[in-house]
């Protein structure tokens, strides 16, 4: 009997479990999947708990619920991976042999990297919104809010999902609209990017977003420090910003257990083959997700993708067969504009998101880079997919693992 | 689009961010700094070389990760390519500058 661990029982943890066990053998492998968390996120709700736009409720539910029968959950903490032995090592102090690794144990925010960021300031008026404690500590900051100035900061990419802080801005303009305060208001998005539309086709026909909703920019911003006395916050050329209400994403890392094991970067993801998704350092060591370095979007949307080929280079790895070099990067996302209306972007390492339509080439019915109801309508039932199918590993219609070209509108070089 | 710089046709974006690597050479890097307004130094080619290093290992490029590269600190940093220092020494090094997905 042979042994494949899974770490991480968030979303690409959940989904391999799901499809490794449809492939490969109860008789010869036994699936193992690792959490110490007994609920599961839906993390792009993380955005709408500020807004009351879900409840709490609308975004957990049980871990155990989507682990399939015949893989053993272990509701433990992981101490430390011991890939020279393949051992994990547990909060309970219990150890587990793998023959095969698949780490999926995702990506966490440091605000301890900025300095004065997690001071007395922290959660009174700094706030995040990538935890479900920071996005509930900011819905119940914001339903008393007065009004003042705001700002939609980002500490350094990479970031897990890169888009949600401008969605982040564009809800809050209609938020603040509504409650008929936005002459109160001051948004202002602040970026250590050049702006906040960095693809040439997004800034060409995105630009006009920040404007019509009076949200102002503010780039090349590298935060050294939040001055909690002051509440300012300063970059390392001295620039200062004021806020009345900063929010936030620090500085992502990938897990600490991937840091005391050895086997990250300076940022704690793990070193990736990105077409195959096998680690550097080790044959028998897989990433999904977040974890990984790969070079895409951190997001749910690109570990599902993964997932895919990820299951495939599995079997034949186990079979001793070359592995497919196949990951192309896709990811494919709402992204929210505010009052009801999305976009959907579509796009992988090589090209970035144009207007076009999906997932019918030249059909749609949705529109690519494109402003509308039909999109937004598409985020929201995007909730019930993720429950329903996704975390299953059921194929969802027409989506393709690897991102299409045809029905987009590149510039032809 | 393209451009002549230092008597050699390259391509790059609007905001004048090279398109392919391939292009790059020395003489490019110095005409491009010029256009900058900056006068390289020794130390400015070090920084550019442990840029373009990272380019080609795909590892994503940050003010905060150049801080803690032992390379050079921050404040170097500002005083060698000042403002937006990721900015300018990547359009030196005739590599892309830092992105988002859209």
């Amino acid at each position: 009997m042979k042994r494949l661990v899974i770490l991480g029982a968030g979303t690409g943890g959940t989904m391999m479990a799901n499809h490794l066990r449809d492939k490969l053998p109860q008789s010869n492998w036994e699936i193992n999947i690792i959490d110490e968390r007994t609920e599961h996120h839906y993390q792009p709700g993380y955005l709408f708990l500020p807004f009351d736009i879900y409840i709490p409720e609308d975004i957990t539910k049980p871990v155990a619920d989507f682990i399939p029968n015949g893989v053993r959950w272990v509701n433990d903490a992981i101490e430390l991976i011991d890939p020279k032995e393949q051992l994990i090592h547990l909060g309970s102090g219990d150890r587990l042999h793998y023959d095969i690794l698949i780490v999926a144990t995702g990506c966490r925010i440091a605000p301890e990297e900025v300095e004065g960021m997690k001071g007395a300031e922290w959660q009174k008026s700094v706030f995040d919104f990538y935890t479900f404690e920071g996005a509930l500590a900011l819905r119940n900051h914001l339903r008393n809010w007065k009004g003042g100035r705001l700002l939609v900061h980002i500490t350094e990419m990479p970031i897990k999902c890169p888009v949600a802080p401008l969605e982040f801005a564009f809800l809050a303009d209609h938020y603040f609209k509504e409650k008929g305060m936005r002459d109160q208001v001051e948004i202002v998005y602040v970026t250590p990017l050049s702006g906040a539309f960095t693809k040439p086709t997004a800034a060409a026909t995105l630009g006009h977003l920040l404007e019509s909703k009076d949200i102002k920019i503010e780039s090349d911003f590298a935060i050294a420090e939040v001055d909690n006395e002051r509440k300012v916050i300063v970059d390392y050329g001295g620039r200062e910003l004021s806020f009345d209400l900063l929010v936030t994403v620090p500085t992502n890392k990938g897990s600490d257990v991937i840091e005391k094991s050895g086997l990250g970067d300076d940022l704690n993801y793990i070193p990736t083959n990105k077409a195959t998704l096998q680690s550097k350092a080790y044959s028998n060591i897989f990433v999904i997700g977040d974890a990984s370095d790969v070079p895409t979007s951190k997001a749910g949307s690109v570990a599902h993708f993964e997932a895919d080929i990820l299951t495939e280079n599995i079997i034949r790895f186990i079979n001793s067969e070359p592995l497919q070099e196949e990951f192309d990067g896709h990811a494919n996302c709402f992204v929210e504009t505010g009052g009801g209306k999305a976009l959907l972007i579509d796009f992988n390492y090589t090209h970035e998101p144009v207007e076009g339509t999906f997932p019918f080439p030249g059909v749609g019915p949705l529109r690519l880079l494109k402003e509308n109801r039909m999109n937004h309508m598409g985020k929201m039932a995007f909730r019930w997919i993720y429950w329903n199918m996704l975390l299953k590993g059921t194929p969802i219609p027409f989506v393709s693992t690897k991102m299409q070209e045809a029905g987009k509108n590149f510039v032809q070089a | 689009m393209e451009k002549i710089i230092a008597g050699k046709q390259i391509d790059v974006t609007e905001e004048g961010f090279m398109t392919d690597f391939g292009q790059w050479d020395k003489t490019v890097g110095e005409a491009l700094a010029q256009e900058s307004s900056i006068q390289l130094t020794p130390r400015h080619w070090e920084v550019i070389a442990y840029l373009q290093d990272q380019f080609k290992q795909e590892v994503p490029l940050s003010i905060r990760k150049i801080g803690k590269s032992g390379v050079l600190d921050i404040k170097e940093f500002y005083a060698l390519f000042p403002n937006a220092p990721l900015k300018t020494a990547t359009k030196i090094a005739g590599i892309p500058k830092p992105v988002s997905c859209i």
